[in-house]
C-alpha cells in the first residue's frame, strides 16, 4: 500500500470530509444531483415515546398495491407502482418510477407486529409500529437502604 | 434488488424570490402524447386536492402543490425525502387549446388534459377520384 501523504492525519481529514460532504446534501434537502432519479420509494423514519414511524411517499400506489410485513425489528414492503398508461402512446417525459419495489427497514427497536397499523393518504404512506412491551423505557425505583 | 436505487426529491429552481421559506422541489412527472390531447402527469405526494394551483399564462403551465408542513420537529433516524411544496413550470406550445386544459388528482398524482388546439389535431386526407 502506498500512502500519498506525508501525514496519516491528512488522509484521515480528507476521508473525513468527503463523507461529510457526502451526506451532507442528503440530509439537508434530500436531493444530491449525481444520484439517479428513479428507485425504490424514500424512506423517513423516526421514533415516537411508544412507536417507531415510518413515513413514504408512493404516489399512485392503491391500498391494495402495497404489502406490508412486519418480524421482531425488520419492515419490509413491497410496493407495486402501476404504469402510467398501457395504451400506445408517444412519452416526452418519463420520470415517475413504476413497476415493483421491495424494502427492508431495519428497526431502531422491537415491535409489537399484532398492532402495526398503515394509513395511505394522498400518496403518503405512514407505518405505525408500537414498541414490544420489553422494549419500552422504563422507570427504575431506587431502594433506599 | 442490491443495486436499486432510493428515488430522491429533487429541490425546484422556481426563479424568483419568494416571500415564504422552505424548499420546493420539482416533482417528477410523465408527458405523454395522444392523438387528441397531451398528458401531464405530476407526482405530488402530501398535497391535498385543494392546495393545488394551476396557472397558464402566456404559454407557461406552473403547477404548485402546497404541503403543510409535518413533523417539523421531529429527530429523524433515517431521513430519505424533504416535506415542501412543489412547483414545476413548462413551456407550451401554441398548439394547445388553453381554454379547455382541465385536472383531476388522486392519490399524490396530478393528472392534467392539455387538448390540441383543432388545427393541430392529426387528420386523415381523403383523396378525391378525379
Amino acid at each position: 500500500m502506498v500512502f500519498r501523504y506525508q501525514n496519516p492525519r491528512q488522509a484521515m481529514d480528507q476521508l473525513r470530509d468527503e463523507v461529510n460532504r457526502l451526506f451532507n446534501g442528503w440530509l439537508t434537502n434530500g436531493t444530491p444531483a449525481w444520484l439517479p432519479v428513479r428507485g425504490q420509494p424514500a424512506v423517513n423514519v423516526w421514533e415516537t415515546v411508544d412507536a417507531v414511524v415510518a413515513e413514504l411517499e408512493v404516489p399512485g400506489v392503491k391500498s391494495d398495491q402495497v404489502d406490508i410485513s412486519v418480524a421482531e425489528s425488520e419492515l419490509t414492503l413491497s410496493i407495486h407502482r402501476p404504469e402510467t398508461e398501457p395504451t400506445e402512446v408517444t412519452y416526452h417525459r418519463r420520470e415517475r418510477p413504476s413497476g415493483d419495489f421491495c424494502r427492508t427497514i431495519r428497526l431502531p427497536a422491537p415491535v409489537d407486529p399484532d398492532r402495526v397499523s398503515a394509513e395511505l393518504r394522498e400518496g403518503v404512506l405512514t407505518i405505525t409500529l408500537p414498541r414490544a412491551e420489553s422494549s419500552k423505557p422504563r422507570k427504575i425505583n431506587v431502594k433506599t437502604g | 434488488m442490491a443495486n436499486q436505487t432510493t428515488d430522491l426529491k429533487t429541490a425546484a429552481d422556481i426563479g424568483a424570490e419568494r416571500t415564504r421559506s422552505g424548499v420546493f422541489y420539482r416533482p417528477n412527472v410523465d408527458i405523454l402524447e395522444k392523438a387528441d390531447e397531451l398528458l401531464v402527469l405530476a407526482d405530488i405526494p402530501g398535497v391535498a386536492g385543494d392546495k393545488v394551483d394551476i396557472h397558464f399564462e402566456d404559454g407557461t403551465l406552473s403547477i404548485h402543490g402546497r404541503v403543510e408542513p409535518r413533523h417539523e420537529d421531529t429527530d429523524y433516524l433515517l431521513q430519505e425525502y424533504g416535506v415542501g411544496d412543489y412547483w414545476r413550470t413548462f413551456e407550451i406550445s401554441e398548439a394547445v387549446d388553453a381554454s379547455k386544459i382541465s385536472a383531476e388528482y388522486a392519490e399524490g398524482v396530478l393528472t392534467l388534459h392539455l387538448p390540441k388546439a383543432e388545427a393541430a389535431k392529426p387528420r386523415k386526407i381523403d383523396i378525391k377520384p378525379k
